[in-house]
């Protein structure tokens, strides 16, 4: 299909175009015709502008069917990248419902425009298998992401933790271009199929291997993998808390499936052996270093957290290392189909649980601060948020009938079955199993505060709003019924997967 | 219609949470009811189990094709033992508790899905749904003993979490191992337990599924050396949450050893049935010899838990007929005595005397003030030596005699366990009721008397003496429902190269 019409490029990237047109629309209502209202007005107005685009663009994903492959990767469309997109789209939603009551800043249009656009960066990074456009697509995400880090120019915090966050991301970038490059240079191509078939045979060489490691270090940058993970922390906390929940959920999905697709094709043939003491170099041994470093320090370090917001980043970083197995489950051709369906359950329940886990923050924030203090007696503060909260805390640490725990036992159930003869990678799901035992345990910190403490002398009730209480009580929901029926989300991704072939 | 028992309990844990915020009477009353209705149903499912007839299926649906698995529930006469045993448990933990004023309605919320949890692992075949129910029954517990505990709650409700949750992680690896093993084997993926059943899994696989396994469910039924957790936790948890955990609880981990465990893995017992019978028996005396130092009231029980759940180990490990009948019985005889004794000393006893210290209670002549929590105490602690007449009797002396079979220095040792036994109830009844010291100057009696037994704790008592003498008189009513289910689980380790 290479003479295409513009027509069929619209149709093909219809949600997109209407994303970028709300945020276009957004900056426009807000600065033209809202500059003197109240701010809550504008917020409201701000808000609705971009949830209606995003409900248009759903709209279209779930009704236009459209499948191509443009120009050898630049633009890849099938069910299962609409299905990803879908997911993003959600993502953005329920942002976008959590930060109608923000009094961080008064550039209400700049930022809905910035998490549209950082939306449109994820949907492009989804819909490419060629390195170039995954470059830009991953540029025009993180640029977007940097300045809604330090959106609160009243907050240092925030400042320091756009500033760290720009750095650090800047130089993961040069990495993985470079490592892009030379890629280029041994494969001769950017997408993802020929430079697999073109490096076919080379084996292990070792500039292969140093281009190999660039590539992993810019998306290990993206996913706070270990030991690129040092922006998290400080990003999650100093971000206002929606934009830090947009960074933990849509960046997430968007950078999880890309670098996926990126190792599974891009590097297929060599994935080494993560086999326990039969290593043997290739892509697979360094995810599963990077797995475990994960696991480990994020685990580990959420435990000494006071404040809630980097116990959650922490905690972030410690699933980057469970959804990490999932990539390894994909190591097996025949068995990547599997690997894929865990993952994208995985990264679709955690957005969800980890949105929902900020939005309770944010509640919380409000009497005061993040750190675990502020939740002491919340179960008799506001009961309702605190259900949602033991819902969001009990499902990252994997209790069933809860969405976190069938994501964790699919993902385990695929990495030790990619290579189902000698079990291969047990060795990292028995890792995987007693991390998220050691999880459980500040989990219930957080919970221990809510439900046991009793509240401080001075503890108020939160304001909460009709908009939060219903975006939580869905979100909650959404965990619930996902863990007890995951068939309703295993069943479309398993059809889309088909359908693409992948 | 034994699935009943679950949706009547989560139901009923869902309508509390409803109740407006002061209901306390209300909360009370339905959650009686949902107990009450959930033990009707397991009396009804034991009259109407034909033990001729081999498991019952129950429900059968696919529940996530991606992974095989099915929502599979059934039984057999060991699966309506124990619901039978959760339902009196269950009934008699909520008359116990009658006295909780502090956030009723969420106390026996996270009661009745504790409760619902433990139904749905006797009830399932599928080895995930099992898994999932063991899991469920794992938050309520902590957040009911942090929240209504004494003692170091929050310190013995984390332990206690924190050690069900690695026990179950241990369960989550060889389960997800002996998934893919099986399905490469077979080319047949399932988590169906009667199917798993038939798998011809390699030894070498089984060496170290068996004991991983074992020993994850073993954490929870109070395994030596991995039994710390229950006398912490016991002694930190509300009267009611001591009687689930003793009495149900603990129960899970031995059902889970016997009907996961030992008939996934039956080439793997016969390579550790001896270290097990080692550390059952390890823990049967370790159990008592330190109930018999211990000066806080509920230590002894807690301590005494886990001496007579090693007789149920103990008997799971014989492998014959006789010794594991006697361990289903046990499990269901130490239900109803543990919940017993931990109801008379956390609720007649320390609600009213606020103390469990040996050495006060002593001075509060409890044998006058209290007599019904006396002689209760009386019957529940000879009921638990062993006298002939109560449950305890039978089961024990069927494992003994089957132990005597296959591990005849273990009997021995598990022999010298029942005479400690003997000493430390004797200790603590002589010390807690019958002391001489009572008559020292200062009658803390005489000036506050204390509340006088009510009638929740009278019907709640009688129920568990009444179950426990029913059993011990006529154990065949339980024993005609058990034989058979043990004898088809023995039937099947023997194809499958258990001795």
């Amino acid at each position: 299909m290479n003479a295409f019409s513009y027509l069929d490029l619209l149709n093909l990237l219809g949600p997109e175009t209407i994303l970028v047109l709300t945020s276009l629309a957004a900056l426009f209502v807000d600065l033209g015709a809202l500059r003197d209202q109240p701010l809550p007005r504008r917020w409201l107005a701000g808000g609705g502008v971009t949830a209606l685009g995003g409900l248009l663009a759903i709209l279209w994903l779930t009704n236009v069917t459209a499948q191509a492959n443009l120009a050898h990767g630049i633009l890849v469309v099938d069910p299962l990248t609409q299905l990803v997109k879908v997911v993003l789209v959600a993502m953005l939603l329920f942002t976008v419902a959590l930060s109608l009551r923000a009094e961080f800043t008064e550039h209400v249009g700049e930022y809905f425009c910035l998490l549209l656009l950082a939306t449109v960066g994820m949907m492009f990074l989804v819909s490419s298998e060629d390195v170039l456009t995954i470059f830009v697509a991953l540029e025009l995400t993180s640029l977007s992401l940097y300045i809604l880090t330090a959106f609160n120019k009243r907050s240092l915090v925030s400042a320091e933790a756009g500033l760290k966050y720009f750095l650090f991301g800047g130089v993961a970038a040069a990495f993985t271009l470079f490592g892009l490059s030379l890629i280029y240079g041994l494969a001769g191509s950017t997408n993802l199929r020929e430079i697999a078939t073109n490096l076919a045979g080379k084996g292990t060489d070792p500039l292969l291997m140093v281009a190999l490691i660039m590539v992993v270090m810019g998306f290990g940058f993206k996913i706070a993998a270990v030991p690129f993970h040092l922006w998290a922390p400080d990003a999650y906390q100093g971000a206002p808390t929606p934009a830090a929940a947009l960074i933990a959920s849509g960046s997430k999905v968007a950078s999880f499936f890309v670098f996926a697709k990126v190792m599974a094709l891009g590097f297929a043939g060599i994935e080494g052996n993560g086999a326990w003491r039969q290593f043997a170099p290739g892509w697979v041994p360094v995810l599963a270093t990077l797995a475990v470093a994960s696991m480990l320090l994020g685990n580990l370090a959420a435990i000494a957290q006071s404040s809630v917001k980097r116990l959650l980043a922490y905690s972030a970083i410690a699933h980057a290392g469970y959804m990490l197995l999932g990539l390894l489950a994909m190591s097996n051709p025949h068995r990547r189909a599997d690997g894929m369906a865990a993952l994208v359950y995985y990264i679709t329940t955690y957005g969800l649980t980890t949105i929902g886990a900020f939005g309770v923050v944010q509640i919380v924030e409000r009497t005061g601060g993040d750190s675990l203090e502020n939740f002491a007696g919340f179960s008799r503060r506001a009961p309702l948020v605190a259900v949602c909260l033991m819902v969001f805390m009990l499902s990252l640490a994997g209790i069933p009938p809860l969405a976190g725990f069938f994501g964790k036992f699919y993902l385990f159930t695929a990495a030790a079955g990619a290579e189902p003869g000698n079990l291969g990678l047990l060795w990292l799901v028995i890792f995987a199993i007693a991390m998220s035992a050691v999880s459980l345990y500040y989990y219930l910190q957080v919970l221990k505060r809510a439900f046991v403490a009793a509240p401080a002398e001075a503890a108020i009730a939160p304001v909460v709003s009709f908009m939060e209480r219903l975006t939580l009580a869905l979100l909650a929901l959404a965990v619930v019924v996902l863990g007890a029926l995951p068939a309703w989300l295993l069943g479309p991704i398993a059809d889309a997967i088909k359908a693409a072939g992948f | 219609m034994l699935a009943w028992t679950i949706y009547i309990s989560f139901l009923g844990a869902g309508l509390l949470t409803l109740l407006p915020r002061n209901s306390a009477a209300l909360a009370r009353r339905l959650a009686l009811l949902t107990a009450l209705a959930g033990l009707a149903v397991a009396v009804a499912g034991l009259i109407r189990f034909d033990p001729a007839a081999g498991t019952r299926m129950i429900a059968d649906v696919p529940w996530i094709p991606a992974l095989h698995i099915r929502y599979f529930l059934a039984a057999d006469g060991i699966s309506v033992t124990l619901v039978l045993l959760t339902g009196l448990a269950a009934v008699a933990g909520i008359l116990f508790s009658w006295n909780i004023e502090q956030r009723t309605k969420e106390f026996f919320a996270f009661y009745l899905a504790l409760i619902g949890g433990v139904y749905g692992v006797f009830l399932s075949f599928d080895l995930f749904l099992l898994f999932v129910f063991y899991e469920i029954a794992i938050i309520p517990k902590y957040f009911i003993i942090a929240i209504w505990g004494s003692t170091r709650r929050e310190y013995g409700a984390m332990k206690l979490a924190l050690y069900s949750f690695v026990g179950s992680a241990m369960v989550l690896i060889g389960m997800i191992a002996a998934f893919v093993v099986a399905g490469h084997l077979t080319g047949h993926y399932t988590f169906d337990l009667t199917v798993l059943a038939r798998v011809p899994f390699p030894a070498s696989f089984q060496r170290w599924a068996f004991p991983l396994v074992f020993i994850g469910f073993g954490i929870l039924a109070g395994l030596w050396p991995f039994h710390t957790w229950a006398p912490t936790g016991h002694v930190a948890a509300p009267t009611a949450a001591s009687m689930l955990l003793a009495g149900v609880v603990m129960k899970l981990g031995t059902y889970g050893c016997l009907r996961v465990a030992m008939t996934l893995f039956p080439a793997g017992v016969t390579m550790w049935r001896t270290e097990i019978a080692v550390l059952a028996v390890i823990g049967i005396v370790y159990g008592a010899m330190v109930a018999l130092v211990q000066k806080d009231f509920k230590f002894v029980i807690g301590y005494s838990s886990v001496s007579h759940m090693g007789f149920v180990l103990l008997g799971l490990v014989t492998l014959n007929q006789i010794g594991l009948d006697g361990a289903v019985l046990q499990m269901f005889s130490h239900g109803i005595l543990a919940g017993l004794l931990f109801g008379v000393v956390g609720r007649m006893v320390y609600d009213r005397t606020h103390t469990r210290e040996l050495a006060d209670l002593e001075t509060m002549n409890l044998g006058r003030a209290l007599p019904f929590a006396a002689v209760t105490f009386v019957i529940a602690a000879v009921a638990s030596m062993g006298l002939p007449g109560f449950s305890g009797f039978v089961a024990e002396l069927q494992v003994l005699v089957g132990a005597w079979s296959a591990f005849p220095k273990a009997a021995i040792a598990a022999g010298v366990g029942i005479v400690i036994g003997v000493a430390y109830l004797l200790r603590a009844v002589q010390r807690a009721f019958f002391s001489d010291m009572a008559a020292r100057p200062v009658e803390a009696a005489a000036h506050h008397p204390l509340p006088p037994i009510s009638w929740p704790e009278r019907i709640g008592a009688g129920l568990l003496i009444a179950a426990s003498l029913v059993v011990g008189l006529y154990p065949q009513v339980l024993l005609n429902v058990i034989s058979p289910g043990v004898a088809s689980l023995l039937e099947a380790m023997r194809k499958g190269g258990a001795l």
